[in-house]
């Protein structure tokens, strides 16, 4: 928004996210536990660690918790009591630090995906009161992928504020949206004007892959090729994927409790389950595993820039990492367009 | 590695297995599970200390049956982990060829005798870091442990990367995908996390061959085989039972016998 030039050193950056916390805000930002990196919501800025590639979970269940309590209901004195979450929950003011511009740019997909056909409330509400501050990235590992699938390490998408670290203990500041400069201006003490910077030769250098749009035509005709068998086999058919990927949103409505009392909770799902899409009759339209491995491919590269014109992967390579049998997504994604015919 | 890769091509040229599971190559430093039909493809195998993910997971995967005999490269707990299979009727080691590479020289493990000569000899040896995790366990107060555990199961999101990867855990149809009715809470809160983990602890105890791989397996690190590894500790210590040892041993968890002098049972 603004054409000034900023800085902030980091000094400054602790005593800006410490004044976050002090104001009332809930702030999440990177931290360790069991020797991994999470968001975990901060009480003291000297637990935020700094030196990471990625995070073990993403930051989507800023917008989508893995259990969403929908409604409540409850008979009493023979009257039925409902609550509707949405209304009547108060969604805390949040701040997300230290995310990378991929899952800024997730939390904007999964932001217009949600938005798509009838709104829903609870990751609009979560959305409305985000503030979300990412830090480019200067490094990487072969498990990234973005400039593959249309983003980069200092991409402004999805960020409120983007900060790049420039050496010397300093970040060069881009403020992107209102909300982001209602933050910026609130503690404006913290930063400082500067020269024209050039970020891009303090990023890390990333060279594309393969081309998203390329995949995406092959996938059109690819629904029947043998590579989804073969490269399924050892995929043990957990969610540990979905569940780590920022962007990945199928859920299941389950009902908790008695005729009496209970609640309505949204959980998430994963394509990975023998369960998933398993009808009543018993019919299952993915009944192998490579099935439903085709369809995380699919839904993502084929499906959702088809129908939404969002695409279901931002190269963040959580899902790779994580991957107890070894699945790549990255390696499965060239070979597509290697293999498969356009 | 040559004498596996000269055996697997062996095996696979005259026919006698279809396919080889074992390790290959895999994302950056990673090794990844493979299966090889071809006899030229035989080099591809690895073997070396990033071998741990337990294979014996793919020997009743329906995809993986549908490639024909198998020959297993084996770590001593996959072959606990084959023979526990045997003991309850999920494998015949007629129908595998089981391989074992000590100082490289590999050997053919084709019947029950040879599993169970080689099981004993080859205890399961833990890690540093796991004995650490146990014994620090073992001191905490029943308090002190409750914490401990809702706060790892805190981060727990029902991946089922755990049960994925248990080659035990084979039911084709687990208890935790039944909503009607509904035994565990299909949720991830505290309660839901709780009682999947307790209840599959429950239907490993004296049972898990402690190969790790569901602690390996989690994507949030949590040292969830120690639940099950405790389990089968308190089975042997109270029924003198250990699993992967005796392909004719019954569990002492899931078997009656008529002559059971407890009453509650009858």
């Amino acid at each position: 928004m603004s054409m000034q030039q900023r800085v902030i050193q980091h000094e400054n950056l602790l005593k800006f996210l410490g004044e976050i916390i002090s104001s009332g805000k809930q702030l999440y930002a990177p931290q360790k536990k069991a020797e991994k990196t999470y968001f975990l919501p901060a009480s003291d800025v000297h637990s935020i660690v700094f030196d990471y590639i990625q995070t073990a979970e993403s930051p989507k269940e800023l917008l989508f918790p893995k259990t969403e309590r929908m409604l409540s209901y409850e008979q009493v004195d023979g009257k039925l009591k409902m609550i509707d979450h949405a209304e009547g929950e108060i969604f805390p003011e949040r701040v997300l630090f230290g995310s990378h511009p991929c899952d800024a740019v997730a939390l904007k997909t999964l932001t217009d995906f949600f938005r798509h056909d009838v709104p829903d409330a609870f990751t609009q509400k979560r959305q409305d009161s985000l503030t979300v501050i990412s830090v480019s990235c200067i490094k990487a590992d072969d498990n990234c992928f973005c400039t593959s699938v249309g983003t980069s390490p200092g991409d402004t998408e999805g960020s409120d504020i983007l900060l790049t670290p420039i050496g010397n203990a300093k970040y060069y500041v881009e403020v992107m949206t209102e909300k982001g400069q209602s933050l910026f201006a609130a503690h404006e003490k913290y930063f400082e004007n500067s020269d024209i910077i050039s970020k891009d030769k303090y990023l890390t250098k990333m060279s594309e892959v393969f081309s998203s749009s390329e995949v995406t035509a092959r996938l059109s005709k690819a629904f029947d090729h043998p590579i989804w068998s073969d490269a399924s086999l050892r995929c043990l058919g957990c969610g540990a994927c979905a569940y780590v990927c920022p962007v990945c949103s199928c859920f299941d409505i389950q009902d908790e409790g008695t005729d009496k009392k209970g609640d309505r909770l949204r959980c998430w799902d994963s394509c990975g389950f023998s369960l998933f899409t398993l009808h009543t009759s018993g019919h299952n339209p993915r009944k192998n595993q490579s099935d439903r491995w085709r369809q995380r491919v699919m839904h993502k590269f084929s499906y959702m820039p088809e129908r939404y014109e969002l695409l279901g992967c931002v190269g963040c390579g959580r899902c790779s990492r994580a991957c107890p049998a070894d699945m790549n997504i990255k390696e499965q994604l060239k070979e597509i367009t290697e293999k498969i015919e356009g | 590695m040559q004498a596996l890769h000269q055996k697997a091509k062996e095996l696979l040229e005259s026919g006698k297995v279809q396919v080889i599971i074992g390790y290959g190559d895999g994302s950056g430093d990673r090794v990844r599970p493979v299966f090889i039909s071809k006899a030229e493809s035989a080099s591809d195998l690895i073997w070396d200390d990033r071998c741990r993910q337990n294979l014996a997971v793919y020997l009743n995967k329906p995809e993986i049956k549908k490639l024909g005999v198998p020959a297993i490269v084996a770590t001593p707990v996959v072959v606990k982990t084959i023979i526990q299979l045997i003991s309850e009727n999920q494998l015949k080691s007629s129908n595998i060829v089981v391989l074992v590479v000590d100082n490289d020289v590999v050997s053919e493990l084709t019947d029950n005798a040879s599993l169970e000569a080689y099981s004993a000899g080859h205890p399961v040896v833990f890690p540093p870091f796991v004995v650490k995790e146990i014994k620090d366990i073992a001191e905490m107060s029943i308090q002190q442990r409750n914490k401990y555990w809702q706060d790892e199961l805190s981060r727990c999101f029902k991946c089922y990367a755990c049960r994925a990867a248990c080659p035990l855990c084979y039911c084709e149809r687990c208890l935790t995908d039944n909503n009607q009715p509904q035994w565990v809470c299909v949720a991830s809160h505290a309660q839901g996390n709780f009682e999947w983990h307790i209840n599959r602890a429950m239907h490993l105890a004296g049972r898990c061959v402690e190969c790790g791989s569901c602690t390996i397996a989690c994507p949030v690190g949590i040292p969830i085989g120690l639940l099950t590894i405790e389990a089968s500790r308190i089975v042997k210590q109270e029924f003198g039972q250990e699993p992967g040892l005796h392909c004719d041993a019954d569990s002492a968890m899931s078997s009656f016998k008529v002559e059971d002098t407890e009453t509650f049972i009858k």
